[in-house]
Formats: structure tokens, sequence, C-alpha cells
């Protein structure tokens, strides 16, 4: 979509789409809401329509996890050797990895473990993580930026520095780092989860510093601080409202690179640990089964792929709803 | 200038400082005791103490980190045992486990990982810019909309899953090439090439996504000045603009992206390495943290920061000295 049709979506000109519910004439609403108008672009940008019917459909996926798999009558964790091929090293019978009515999706090669199960419960860890993240990473990016952005300068040379490092660091290395060295006691999901949150708080705090010290200057600001409120109010009263739109685009841009993440450290041996499945751990041990079962690449791998672009274009649609005037670069 | 090159100088020595002590008090104050993974599995609680007194952990945090940073210095000695290891300048620590500096172990490795990352920097700059260039050229036709697709793709997607598909379609389907093993530049160039062709391909895929979208906006940016349309005006023909002024504007900011995302470069280029079994300084960083190797696990995460904070210093320069209009303040 250009920028054009998007500003036909907005109802910025009398002319509509074919096929489009016509919009509110502008004198009926004078000051139209901003996000109101953000909502209506949403809804009439198609390509981000349909990522979020994806994106709900997968959600609905990991949610009804335990259902699914009583329907299709496996579990994730049962080991089948029958199933495999001994003779071609572990590889299972059938064409397609054992796809079949019993295992709708085949099953795991060298183990036997069914591949539907491990997908659908895999979606669990993958979506709960990355969304885990996502949220703490607002909460501390938010605290920190906001410390930066109103605390006066000598905060702010700290704060400021601080943030630019951990944005600037290699993040995946230091979550790897941080994995091998934290008490293996806590779940592993949480501790994956904190550890994505350590080293992807950086750019939140940015966004938040530089929102917060335009907006401090602004004039209902200083009338409130006039008016006698208090620094910690000011900041959630009247500066963290402001910040809504961009840290939303922020955060719903935060989804998939945290799954990617959170499928990259589980790639390497330091994500969540068997039993639990994850879509990482399942590409990662397909490298060695490539050759023989491309299924079982195929599968994970283009889930992985489906589910990151849906929720990367319902981003992108976001983004052009609540900031039209912005093209993709 | 050269108050500009003193100060920015000066700045970048205090990031590296505060970087390295924020590592190295990550990695030092953590549970999991040094001296324990130091002196191995059968070890008295007396040996402990005499391990934990040697390597020096039972003096102030402050002065182990003081030694660290003359050991970088240099150079200094360990012992952990009856015989004393002697760790050269640039000492990044000492790694029991391999009973080698960590330094040596990094300049081991280095061959892989410069062979890789630059082969495919070389092959990215190639694809990304010419991607930039031709959509921003051929602007609202199918080919801008395919590119754009496809940098979005390139984006979104993790390196391990374009890997994977490599290996599917060259490696299992085609036979064309072999399942990389790192073979030696020095010891046959013909096979060292035909080796690193899909590693080099899946990571120039992802940083060709990031060159075509600033290669794009750069060239746009370009074409609109004035004097392009002065030239045009003139009758220079439009072949002439492109080389001689669009490509300028399209190759400008990849310099400085580079150095931005360096830090995505390097993850990208880590889990390419573990991907195909590269034994590259990612895969050794994998492989410490999964043997808890907390020295080299330091030593490489002080590796990237290093490399990110001078890239970052000397893109300051280069765009500096290329565009007067930077402020040198």
């Amino acid at each position: 979509m250009t920028l054009f049709d998007s500003e036909l979506a907005a109802g910025a000109d009398p002319v509509l789409a074919p096929g489009e519910e016509p919009v509110p004439a502008a004198g009926t609403d004078p000051v139209p809401s901003r996000r109101g108008g953000a909502w209506r672009r949403l809804r009439a940008d198609r390509s981000a329509l349909a990522a979020l019917v994806l994106v709900g459909l997968l959600v609905l996926v990991a949610l009804a996890a335990p259902l699914l798999t009583a329907l299709e009558g496996q579990d994730a964790t049962t080991f089948h050797s029958q199933l495999l091929d001994s003779a071609r090293g572990g590889v299972p019978h059938g064409a397609f990895g054992g796809i079949g009515a019993d295992h709708w999706l085949g099953v795991e090669p060298g183990t036997g473990r069914d591949v539907f199960a491990r997908i659908v419960y895999g979606a669990r860890v993958s979506l709960g993580v990355a969304l885990a993240a996502t949220a703490l990473e607002l909460v501390v990016g938010i605290a920190i930026g906001l410390a930066a952005g109103l605390g006066g300068p000598r905060v702010d040379a700290v704060a400021g520095r601080v943030i630019e490092i951990a944005i600037a660091f290699p993040s995946l290395l230091l979550a790897l780092a941080l994995l091998a060295i934290v008490p293996q006691s806590v779940p592993r999901p949480v501790l994956v989860a904190l550890a994505i949150t350590a080293v992807n708080w950086g750019n939140v705090a940015r966004v938040t510093r530089a929102q917060a010290m335009s907006l401090r200057t602004r004039d209902y600001v200083d009338a409130a601080r006039l008016a006698g409120v208090g620094p910690v109010r000011i900041a959630l009263r009247e500066i963290l409202p402001g910040l809504t739109t961009p840290l939303m685009v922020l955060a719903a841009l935060k989804v998939p690179s945290n799954i990617v993440s959170e499928a990259g450290l589980s790639f390497l041996g330091a994500g969540v640990r068997p039993p639990t499945p994850s879509w990482g751990q399942m590409l990662s041990t397909s490298t060695t089964w490539f050759q023989t079962d491309p299924a079982y690449v195929i599968v994970p791998g283009g889930l992985l792929l489906v589910t990151l672009l849906a929720f990367s274009l319902f981003a992108d649609g976001v983004r052009r709803a609540l900031d039209p005037r912005s093209t993709r670069v | 200038m050269i108050w500009f090159l003193v100060r920015r100088l000066l700045a970048t020595v205090a990031v590296l400082l505060v970087m390295s002590a924020i590592v190295y008090g990550l990695f030092y104050l953590m549970p999991g005791d040094p001296a324990v993974l130091a002196c191995g599995k059968r070890c008295g609680p007396d040996q402990l103490v005499v391990t934990r007194h040697k390597l020096g952990l039972d003096q102030a945090v402050y002065l182990q980190y003081w030694h660290f940073l003359q050991g970088v210095v240099v150079g200094r000695d360990y012992s952990s045992g009856p015989d004393v290891n002697h760790c050269a300048a640039p000492c990044l620590g000492y790694s029991f486990q391999s009973d080698q500096p960590v330094t040596n172990l990094l300049l081991d490795r280095l061959p892989v990982s410069a062979s890789l990352t630059l082969g495919a920097l070389v092959l990215a700059l190639v694809l990304g810019v010419g991607a930039g260039l031709l959509s921003a050229l051929r602007r609202g036709t199918f080919v801008e909309r395919l590119l754009t697709g496809v940098t979005l793709l390139g984006f979104s997607t993790p390196v391990f899953l374009i890997g994977l598909i490599l290996l599917l379609v060259f490696c299992a389907w085609l036979k064309v090439l072999p399942f990389p093993s790192y073979v030696p530049l020095t010891e046959n160039p013909a096979e060292w090439a035909r080796n690193l062709v899909l590693p080099w391909c899946a990571l120039a895929l992802i940083e060709a996504a990031l060159f075509a979208r600033v290669a794009r906006a750069g060239t746009l940016e370009t074409l609109a000045e004035d004097h392009i349309r002065t030239f045009r005006a003139y009758g220079v023909p439009e072949r002439q603009v492109v080389r001689r002024h669009a490509l300028r504007g399209a190759l400008a900011p990849v310099a400085t992206i580079t150095a931005v995302e360096l830090a995505t470069i390097i993850v990208s280029a880590m889990l390419t390495e573990s991907m195909f079994g590269l034994p590259g300084i990612g895969k050794l960083a994998v492989e410490a943290s999964t043997s808890v190797d907390l020295p080299v696990i330091t030593g490489v995460t002080l590796l990237a920061g290093t490399a990110v904070v001078l890239a970052n210093a000397v893109a300051d320069l280069l765009h500096a000295a290329i565009d007067p209009r930077v402020k040198l303040a």
C-alpha cells in the first residue's frame, strides 16, 4: 500500500475505494479522535487485516494446544520408535515424515514424537515468551526512558549512556551468555523471556527518552508542575499518554523480533530445553536430518516463517494506521 | 578537526570502559563460582580456597577488574595448579577448560569468521545496493513491489531459516553443493569458496535486506535534489545520472548502516556459524555457553562489544570527513 492508498483509507479524500464503507463526512466529525482514525485506517488495510486474522489464529492454536492434541489423540512427549525406520538411521516410515491420519504432521526423526503436538505446544512457548518479553521490555524501557528523559542532566548522563550501550550490544550473544550463567532451577521459558528482556529494552528506552524530552517542555506539563503535581505523577499522567502512539508501533514490531530471538536461542541450544518443545529447537534438530527427512524442516520452518510474516505485516499495518504520513522506506 | 578527533576518541574510550565494566561485573558477580569452574569437578574445599586465591577471586571486585584491565594492556600470569600460564598482551582472560588464553582461542577461530563475514559482506553490498538502486529507479512498478516484498522477507526471517532452505534446495535436492565444512583458504582456495557459498548466501541475504532499505532511501533522496533536475534538464543521459550520482547516493548510507547494524550482523554471523557448523568465533561463543566456560564467554562478549563501539566511532569520523555539514563541535 502506498501513501496514496492509505490516505484514501483514512478518508482524507472524498473518493472512496470500491467496496469500502463510507466514512463519516468531514462536517459531522470536526475533531476526529486520532485513535479512532487509526482504527478506521487499520480496518481498511487489507494486508494488515489478513495478518491480524492469522495472528489471531496462531494465538488460538497456542491457547487450545491441549484441546487440539486431544483431538488428534497424541501428546508431545511420547516416543514412537515403531514408526521409525531404523535401517535408515531413524527416519520416519512413509512419505513426508510420516504424515498421516494418526500423526497429522508426521513424527520427529530419531525420537518419533508427534510433530503436530510439538508444534502446537511449541506455539505456546514461542508466542508466550515473545509476548511476555515484549511486555517486560515495555515496562523496563519506559521506566528507564522516563528517568533519563525527565530526571535532569545528571541522571541522563548515566542513563543515556547505558541506553546507548544496551542498544549497540549484540543482543542474542549477551542473552546466550546470560542464559549460560543463570541458576537452572527457575523454569526455562521464564529465564528465556527475562534474558530477551535484559538485552532488548534499549530501543523502548530510547524512544521514551526522546519523546519525554520533547513533551516535558509543553505548556500543559508546565501547568501541571505549577499546580503542584509531583514528578512521578507528571511522568505517568502527563507524559506517558503522549507516548502511546510510538510505543504501540514499537511494541507491535517487537513481537516478531522477540519470536526470532526465542527461536534463535532455542536453535543455539540455550533456550527452552527438551522435552519442552519449541520451534527453534525443532529447526536445530532438523539441520542433522534435512537430507533424509525434509518434511521435518519444512513444517516448523514454514510455520515460523508464516508467523513472522503475519506479525511483521500486522506491525507494519499498525504503523501505517497510527502514522499515515510515513511511507515504507 | 583535531579537537573533534580527540573528543571522539576520549568518548570512545569512556564507553569502552563502561561497557567492559558492565560485562565483567555481570559475569563475575553472577551466581556460579568461577573458581569452581576453573578448579574442575573433583575439587575439595581446600583446593577451592587455593584456586580462589590464585585466581585473585578473594580480592575486591574493583581490584579484579583492575587486574583484568592490566592484563588487556600488558598481559598477566594465571595459575590454577602448580604451573604458571602466561597470557600475553591483549589478555582477555584464561580458559582453564581448554588450558589456553582466551585471546589464542579467539585468534584460532578468527580466519573462519573473517572468511564468512567478509565474503558475505561483499555479496550483500552487491545484492543490497543493486536492489535498493533498482527499486528506487523503478518506482511504482512491479519490480519495486517485488523487491520491497523480498526485503521485508529478508528482514523478518531469521538467518538459520534461510540457511535451512538453502541447504534443502542446493544440498539435499539439487545436490550441487556440499554441506559446508571449513577448508582453510591457504590449503585449497577452490574448496574454501565451494564450502562457503551457502553460508555466504544465507548471511548476505540478511545483510542485503538492511542495505537495500537505506540504499533505496539514499537514491530517492539524491534523485530529488535540485542539481539532478538541472542535469536532466541539460540533457545529461539518464545512464550517466544513475552511474555518477544515484549510485553515490545509494552507497553513502551503506557504510553508516553497517556500523549501526553491526550488532545485528554479528548475531546473524553467529547463528550462521552454528547452523553450518563452521568453527568460527560465534561457534566458540555457543560452545563456551554450553560448557559454561566463563572466561571465553566474557572474552567473546567484550570483543563483540568493542567491535560495535569502534565501528560506530569510525562511522562517525568517516561521516564527518565525507560530509562537511556534520557539526564538529
